[in-house]
């Protein structure tokens, strides 16, 4: 069906990160899994293996998953030392075995972050996005308040860079990714979004400002620019939306906007 | 005994929902405030349930799954959402949407229903768009529309492969609104494990908290469920990981009959199937087939040829490609119904011109759009589709066709509702995927988000005020009522039971074989042979579980096997109603193809006579039949007929 790598298997040795909860210590632990296909997907390797350690009455590995299409966001795993895997632009879940040689060692982990701590084994809280959003990351329209859609025109340009940033997962690899730990790129994604919106800009000075200083709050590091968010997300959200948060945080400051 | 009373308002149909709330009663904001509604998922229904509730003043409880409402399984849907917008002058219409969704669902929804939902399809998308959903837009800045199957019209909005993501992001955003006003509470990686009834009343609920394993208590005065739909009863489907029936199938177990258990939809156009590894499978937006053509070899040699691998798609010249949609459906050609798409792909493949390497696939081929319109307008419109496509299948879909295969992509059956959307359960209310109601035996694509949308932002807020209007006298319920202790200790006793049992097979191994029958017998095509056979099988299948299933680790910790075997446990009786359901029904309809009745052209042959009806089940006890009502479908504004997209 799919291309012809069916006659091909790989056997592999995982090192994967094992952490009973958010409290205990963690530690590597080793495992083999034989006669994988090219064709199979990164997470149901995975599967492979817990359905094997299962059965050999080993508790299995947690990790986060669900759509298994790239979309949800669920999905985390810092593979080799990089967020979602070597593959560019998509997430764990969409990573195939193809991308890996008969023989490898591969390392798993959990994101690593304050604000992201283990719950369990690969399994992170990432929470602390959610509490970033519900502090301002939407614009405050009641049901049935809405003009007709056709009233509010937006160009094409804008609402495509809307789209953009708005293609954000929350998945949290951004964060995982950067050596402050920080949350910009997210953050921006959301703020970008909403700006380039007719919709979004009476709000625009309060939410720039509100969702930088939960980001802080919860312990999230600051942005020097390395770019390694860009570069390790999974949906290609770009850079420039910090430099777009940036200015609308800075032109609310002078403005001399209230946060509330 | 309840009895089945759909409460369709009295009057002519366009007017039936504006007398329905000029009538209904509403409660007064001071009162609100003193009555709590418990929302159990957050996907497009529950989310927008929840926050218009909290914004009425109503104080919310909302339960996910998952570690954050973003998650829910709306985020994949990827084509689109209809809207009565007549924006391109197409001739589109509050009529034409009811007409085409009564026709898509094979004429066996409700027209109130419909209607309504058709009446509601304009404001959704002033609603989404005032919340910042990015949709697609023209040069001149006004909102784009492209078309799906069923439809002479384009009205379909998007936010490019991604609609369903932006319009969950939309609700979610409404959401944390509300949560961070303080009327809604948001409980994340709760499963809802059994339904409270006090009093013959919905009172509460028992959720797993998924990461302490302990079971709470929480009580409320009336319950939503909007838990999504039970696909992944056949292992493989499009369904997320942790999509599940079993919030559905405990109301069901308390009382609330079961509506249409057996109508799948099995979407044409997936990636197939690849490897006895595979633990689910990706959808191809139906929006590929406003440009994509499918096809399969003319010649039975050459569709052998391509699964020997000795020739090449793109070797076959186009008059020995048999576009067989284009030539069965001329009117509706690549963009006819899901389910007339999904069974004419298998006949083809059944008739031994299936391509890839298994002989189950159909070629869907952008050959002649890119050709004639640029692969950067392709590349535009799809791009997110072809990379996801490559990424899976290792191939370039730009310069060979795309191989497809039908795979189960949503159920229309669900919890019955009547109009309100309430069950027989009074105090219980079940919307978008997780009801029965508004796509009867075929959901016509880019309408599941609409439906989703339509009953939490513009239905549920008001007929739940009317159940609440005389309940504002109830004071707020306490947990320790002996009709919450008992639903906690049944649920505690399941769980020990599972982990005790410490048998030889793995969850997974038994939910494989479980779809294996389900796809087999309960799947695209179904006989009455095949459907009792399943029931046996099943029967069979359900005792070995409970004898050989291995479930380690503890009940107080995060326990990923036990949660499937949880939800295992009622898989294995879901499959048997909808095996049931399906043997009753003497009749093809929709995505319900029975093999003894079909049209000498291979059409599903309705049989109006005995079947214009909801099946709806109640539940007996364990192991016994379960019992037949019926509500029976009126059709006082449509004209029923065959369904015909040969001609329009």
């Amino acid at each position: 069906m799919i291309k012809n790598n069916n006659n091909k298997s790989m056997d592999l040795t995982l090192k994967i990160w094992r952490q009973e909860n958010a409290q205990a210590r963690g530690r590597f632990e080793t495992y083999k899994v034989t006669g994988i296909s090219p064709d199979c997907s990164f997470l149901e390797m995975l599967d492979i293996l817990n359905e094997k350690l299962v059965m050999e009455g080993v508790e299995p590995v947690a990790f986060d998953h669900d759509c298994r299409e790239g979309i949800c966001g669920a999905c985390s795993l810092y593979i080799n030392g990089r967020p979602h895997g070597p593959d560019h632009g998509i997430t764990t879940c969409q990573l195939h075995m193809r991308k890996f040689k008969d023989g490898d060692t591969i390392i798993i982990e959990p994101w690593r972050a304050k604000a992201f701590p283990v719950i369990k084994d690969l399994m992170v809280d990432r929470s602390a996005f959610d509490r970033i959003i519900q502090v301002g990351g939407y614009i405050s329209v009641n049901t049935g308040a809405a003009p007709d859609a056709n009233s509010i025109p937006v160009s094409k340009e804008n609402a495509d860079s809307s789209m953009d940033a708005a293609a954000c997962i929350g998945c949290g690899a951004c964060v995982a990714a950067c050596k402050n730990a920080s949350a910009m790129l997210f953050i921006s994604a959301k703020v970008s979004q909403l700006a380039l919106l007719p919709q979004g800009r009476p709000e625009a000075a309060r939410r720039v400002q509100i969702m930088v200083s939960k980001m802080d709050e919860l312990g999230f590091g600051n942005c020097t620019n390395t770019y390694a968010c860009e570069a390790e997300c999974p949906k290609e959200i770009k850079v420039t939306n910090i430099a777009r948060m940036n200015r609308e945080f800075f032109s609310a400051k002078v403005c001399g906007e209230k946060k509330k | 005994m309840t009895s089945l009373h759909s409460k369709i308002p009295a009057g002519p149909l366009a007017e039936k929902w504006t007398s329905y709330k000029w009538t209904q009663n509403l409660v007064n904001p001071a009162n609100k405030r003193k009555l709590d509604i418990i929302v159990v998922g957050t996907g497009l229904a529950g989310a927008s349930a929840a926050a218009s509730f909290g914004e009425l003043g109503f104080k919310v409880k909302a339960f996910c799954i998952h570690d954050s409402p973003r998650r829910a399984h709306s985020i994949a849907a990827q084509g689109g959402i209809n809207a009565t917008k007549n924006y391109k002058n197409d001739g589109d219409s509050v009529y034409r949407l009811f007409y085409d969704t009564i026709k898509g669902g094979d004429y066996r929804s409700r027209e109130a229903n419909v209607y309504r939902l058709a009446e509601v399809s304009g404001p959704i998308i002033d609603q989404c768009v005032a919340q910042g959903v990015p949709f697609a837009r023209e040069y001149g800045g006004l909102l784009d529309n492209r078309s799906f199957g069923g439809a002479l019209v384009s009205r379909t909005f998007y936010a490019r492969g991604q609609t369903g993501q932006q319009l969950l992001l939309g609700a979610y955003g409404a959401l944390c609104k509300e949560v961070n006003k303080g009327s809604v509470t948001m409980y994340t990686r709760r499963e809802m494990m059994d339904l409270v009834i006090v009093d013959g009343r919905a009172r509460g609920i028992i959720v797993r908290n998924t990461l302490t394993g302990e079971l709470e208590r929480h009580s409320a005065h009336a319950v939503l469920l909007a838990t999504g739909g039970y696909g992944n009863v056949f292992f493989l489907s499009t369904m997320a990981m942790n999509s599940n029936g079993s919030a559905a199938w405990q109301c069901y177990k308390k009382g609330a009959y079961f509506g249409n258990p057996c109508f799948t939809q099995i979407h044409p156009t997936c990636i197939p199937v690849h490897g006895d590894y595979q633990s689910k499978l990706t959808l191809m937006s139906e929006s590929l087939r406003n440009d994509g053509r499918i096809w399969v070899p003319k010649k039975a040699e050459d569709a052998e040829k391509i699964r020997m691998g000795t020739l090449r798609p793109t070797e076959i010249p186009d008059d020995n490609r048999d576009y067989y949609l284009e030539r069965r459906y001329p009117a509706f050609g690549n963009l006819v119904p899901r389910d007339v798409a999904s069974r004419a792909a298998k006949e083809r493949c059944d008739a031994g011109f299936g391509v890839g390497s298994t002989g189950l696939a159909v070629y869907l081929d952008f050959e002649d759009a890119i050709n004639r319109l640029g692969r950067n307008a392709i590349e535009a419109k799809y791009g997110n589709l072809f990379q996801m496509y490559e990424k899976i299948v290792d191939e370039n879909p730009y310069n060979t066709p795309m191989m497809i295969f039908p795979a189960v992509h949503y159920i229309m059956g669900g919890l019955w509702v009547d109009y309100e959307l309430q069950t027989t359960i009074p105090g219980l209310f079940a919307a978008g995927e997780a009801n029965f109601s508004d796509h009867g035996a075929n959901r016509l694509g880019a309408s599941a988000l609409m439906q989703g949308l339509s009953d939490g932002y513009f239905i549920l807020p008001y007929t739940i005020q009317n159940y609440l209007a005389d309940q504002i006298g109830v004071p707020r319920f306490k947990t320790d009522l002996p009709e919450f202790e008992k639903a906690e200790r049944d649920v505690f006793d399941r769980i020990q039971r599972l982990l005790s049992i410490k048998g030889h097979r793995t969850v997974d191994s038994i939910h494989k074989e479980l779809g294996h029958i389900m796809w087999n017998h309960v799947g695209m095509g179904r006989n009455g042979e095949g459907l009792a056979k399943a029931i046996e099988l099943i029967r069979n299948l359900r005792e070995e579980f409970w004898k050989e299933v291995k479930v380690p680790g503890k009940a107080t910790d995060v326990n990923i096997e036990l949660e499937k075997a949880i939800r295992l446990a009622d898989y294995l009786e879901i499959g048997e109603l909808m095996a049931r359901d399906a043997l009753h029904r003497e009749e093809s309809c929709g995505g319900h193809f029975r093999e003894e009745y079909q049209t000498p052209e291979g059409e599903a042959l309705r049989n109006d006579q005995d079947f214009a009806y909801v099946a709806a089940w109640e539940y007996t006890g364990y192991g016994k039949e379960p019992e037949l009502h019926k509500e029976h479908i009126e059709f006082e504004n449509i004209e029923v007929k065959q369904r015909n997209y040969k001609t329009s």
